[in-house]
């Protein structure tokens, strides 16, 4: 027996590791592919709403940002690391915040940005100080405005890459330019004018239930950010009714996407707990002055951007006191 | 309700395999190998030479200076050589003594009698640990006299007895308490005796139910010993966790427990003390967890110290086919061995095998920000940062950051979904801080 374990021992090398040996089976692929899971209804409610557009529009982003990301990484000489799903989930949450009939070059376009411009230049993944798929729509937002607030009516869109179809203004361009409410249900289910994953609510719910549940998600960013929005807009619901609900406000734009699905982007978002209760109250206060005061009739966008902006700051001072430091 | 402490982790236990398992004693091997350095501080001096024999619990080791241990012959034989060898854990090379076995006709039977704590003075205890070599028996092993010995300003008034057995896999605690439980209230009732503290818990996580109404009906005679039931989590053993999860005291961040008036001493260790009282055996033998889906029969075993990790994994059915790596001590804290001519020292609570396919692959990826390392660390370090800091050499941002109050309990690397070793990073940041330190 001695001589059997001791030959054992000799055929093969044992394994060498620093502790600890063993993991959680959580690893950055299975975050990804989470994410891409919890869109999968919001996504399906954008073809049902917008039809072959809004495929057509999901795949242009999604393969163009994998595409770009490998073609990245082959030209600069890092790993190739597509596989990670990273790229996939801002190909889809780029296509998920842009209007269904925009063209789908500028679709490219933006993918190429986001990649590029939001994430490769920093250094890849992890990296990057904004959200790679909303910089690119603000980007597309500065460069084509026109284009970018060109909303369409749901179930309208015949011919793909025309524009017959019927266009219609946004709930929250509707409430702040001709205060003219949309009805809540529609607004929950989604047939109403909007970016493409942003119109259902229900959709958007259920996805970040899923991301929850599976622990993939902190629950601190989207409760902060919604609660605060929802608090505000309450208040000043009180004394200006023609701002719209507090349900209005949480059910209208792109908030719950951004709050749900942008906010809460690990990379650009803070590390400590006190760091992601700010940044979700920052976010929130910021679409409020921005939709009530601002001359843009929504600020998801911007409000996430700017948080982004600060989060090393964030991150800075909400460094945790360490186990019996002097209080 | 159960006591606990913040942020930690719950892991997957693995206990089912051993924890039923009795203690069973090992048979002396042919040869031990016993490193003279086998706790924290100096390393004892050899007072043996070569083919001189030595008998059962023969100092053989002289400890130089305070912290330091002295080290017992745990067989009868005689003394083949004194050399450098490679020890565990981390295999540093270390003066050690290899005694050959050898059948000595007269050998110390250490009958233990019936002791009366009140007879004996604190110094007495403390000179009796000393001279038995104890060390702390849950993995850091700290010479116990020194931790006996606190200085007359900083008193401690709670001595806190470690039955947590936090790590995965290990239950030599767990059946210490079961089989042995007067040794541990008695080991424990010396410690409070040598320090004079008035009051004791034992702290037994509650995945060991047995062990709690075991330990509670021993300690209904005590009025001033009680059970604190705490919470499965690790790193409950730790010893800044426990103390804040069963007095609601912090240490101090670079402070010691008897800071905070605590003393922290593991179950192993007062059985130990107990022995040394009792029956004058000094700390040669000790209680170990061989486990793990690489080895064929599972067990706790009474193991003499010094003998080869191959003799101790052979009296445990031996290794399976694919086994492919061996720890000594649990998953989370333990150290992986090259080789299993290793021997087992005083703070080898376990040897865990563990096959193939449960080896971690390397497969860094980058750092994704989620802070989950930030979430589960236990005492409240940013990990993610602090491992860029290291990977940069960035000293003052590793000291701004308070590296050197990481415990590497391993939380931070189990739960990175992005694969990074941040405790060897941390370790790594440690060692510059503290090379820098010693530079200056």
């Amino acid at each position: 027996m001695t001589a059997e374990t001791e030959e054992l021992a000799e055929q093969r090398l044992l394994e060498i590791r620093t502790s600890p040996h063993i993991r959680s089976p959580l690893a950055t692929p299975q975050v990804m592919r989470g994410v891409l899971i919890a869109l999968i209804p919001a996504s399906a409610a954008s073809i049902y709403f917008f039809r072959i557009q809004a495929l057509l529009l999901i795949l242009t982003s999604v393969v163009a940002c994998m595409g770009v990301e490998a073609l990245c990484q082959f030209l600069l000489k890092r790993p190739i690391s597509v596989g990670d799903g990273s790229a996939a989930v801002t190909g889809l949450l780029l296509a998920l915040v842009l209007p269904p009939g925009l063209p789908l070059y500028y679709v490219a376009l933006g993918a190429a940005f986001a990649i590029i411009i939001g994430k490769q230049i920093f250094g890849g993944l992890g990296y990057n100080i904004f959200n790679p798929a909303l910089i690119a729509r603000a980007f597309l937002m500065a460069a084509f405005p026109g284009r970018l607030t060109t909303w369409l009516e749901p179930f309208t869109l015949k011919v793909v890459g025309s524009v017959d179809a019927i266009t219609k203004a946004t709930p929250l361009a509707l409430m702040k330019f001709y205060s003219e409410p949309t009805p809540l249900k529609n607004l929950f289910f989604g047939n109403v004018a909007g970016s493409l994953g942003e119109t259902c609510a229900l959709a958007l719910i259920i996805g970040a239930a899923f991301l929850l549940i599976k622990g993939y998600m902190d629950w601190r960013i989207p409760l902060s950010y919604l609660g605060i929005v929802f608090i505000l807009s309450a208040l000043i619901w009180k004394f200006a009714p023609g701002s719209g609900s507090p349900l209005f406000h949480l059910l209208s734009g792109g908030l719950l996407l951004g709050a749900l699905f942008m906010a809460t982007d690990p990379v650009t978002s803070p590390v400590t707990k006190t760091g992601r209760w700010l940044f979700g109250i920052g976010a929130g206060l910021l679409v409020i002055i921005i939709r009530n005061w601002g001359g843009l009739p929504e600020g998801v966008m911007y409000s996430i951007l700017l948080m982004n902006a600060v989060t090393p700051l964030i991150n800075r001072l909400t460094k945790p006191k360490p186990f019996g430091a002097a209080k | 309700m159960a006591l606990t402490f913040k942020a930690g982790l719950h892991l997957q236990e693995h206990k089912e395999a051993t924890q039923g398992e009795s203690i069973k004693r090992l048979p002396p091997p042919k040869e031990v190998t016993i490193p003279l350095l086998q706790h924290l501080g100096a390393p004892a001096k050899a007072i043996v030479e070569p083919k001189a024999e030595v008998i059962l619990g023969e100092k053989i080791g002289e400890p130089q200076g305070f912290v330091s241990a002295a080290v017992h012959a745990s067989i009868s034989g005689v003394v083949r050589a004194v050399r450098e060898l490679p020890a565990p854990p981390a295999g540093r090379r270390v003066a050690s003594i290899i005694i050959e076995r050898k059948e000595i006709e007269e050998q110390p039977d250490f009958k233990s009698s019936v002791v009366t704590l009140d007879k004996l003075t604190p110094e007495d205890i403390r000179a009796a640990v000393a001279e038995a070599g104890i060390v702390g028996l849950g993995g850091a092993a700290f010479p116990s006299q020194v931790k006996l010995s606190p200085p007359e300003e900083k008193p401690v008034d709670t001595v806190i007895l470690n039955g947590c057995e936090c790590e995965p896999y290990l239950t030599c605690d767990h059946r210490l308490m079961l089989e042995r439980p007067e040794e541990a209230l008695f080991g424990l009732k010396a410690i409070m005796r040598a320090v004079e503290a008035p009051r004791a818990f034992i702290g037994i996580e509650n995945n060991k139910p047995d062990a709690i109404q075991v330990m509670q009906k021993i300690c209904q005679e005590e009025e001033n010993i009680d059970v604190a039931v705490l919470k499965t989590k690790y790193p409950q053993g730790g010893e800044k966790m426990l103390i804040e999860a069963v007095l609601a005291r912090r240490v101090p961040l670079g402070g010691l427990p008897m800071d905070v008036g605590a003393l922290v001493h593991n179950v192993g260790t007062a059985v130990a003390i107990a022995e040394c009282l009792t029956s004058g055996k000094p700390l040669m033998e000790r209680v170990i967890t061989v486990v793990g889906s690489g080895v064929r029969e599972p067990a706790n075993v009474l193991v003499p110290i010094g003998t080869p990790l191959r003799d101790v994994i052979e009296s445990c059915g031996g290794l399976s086919d694919t086994a492919a790596q061996v720890i000594l001590g649990g998953p989370m804290m333990g150290f992986a061995q090259a080789a299993l001519d290793t021997p087992v020292v005083k703070g080898t609570c376990g040897i865990l095998v563990l096959e193939r396919d449960e080896v971690l692959p390397f497969e860094e990826t980058p750092c994704i920000r989620c802070g989950r390392c930030v979430d589960v660390c236990p005492v409240f370090v940013v990990p993610s940062d602090l491992a860029r800091f290291a990977k940069a050499a960035d000293i003052g941002r590793l000291m701004e950051y308070d590296v050197m109050n990481c415990c590497e309990c391993g939380c931070c690397a189990y739960v990175c979904p992005a694969r990074i070793p941040l405790v060897h990073l941390l370790r790594l940041g440690k060692q510059l801080v503290q090379t820098a330190a010693k530079k200056s």
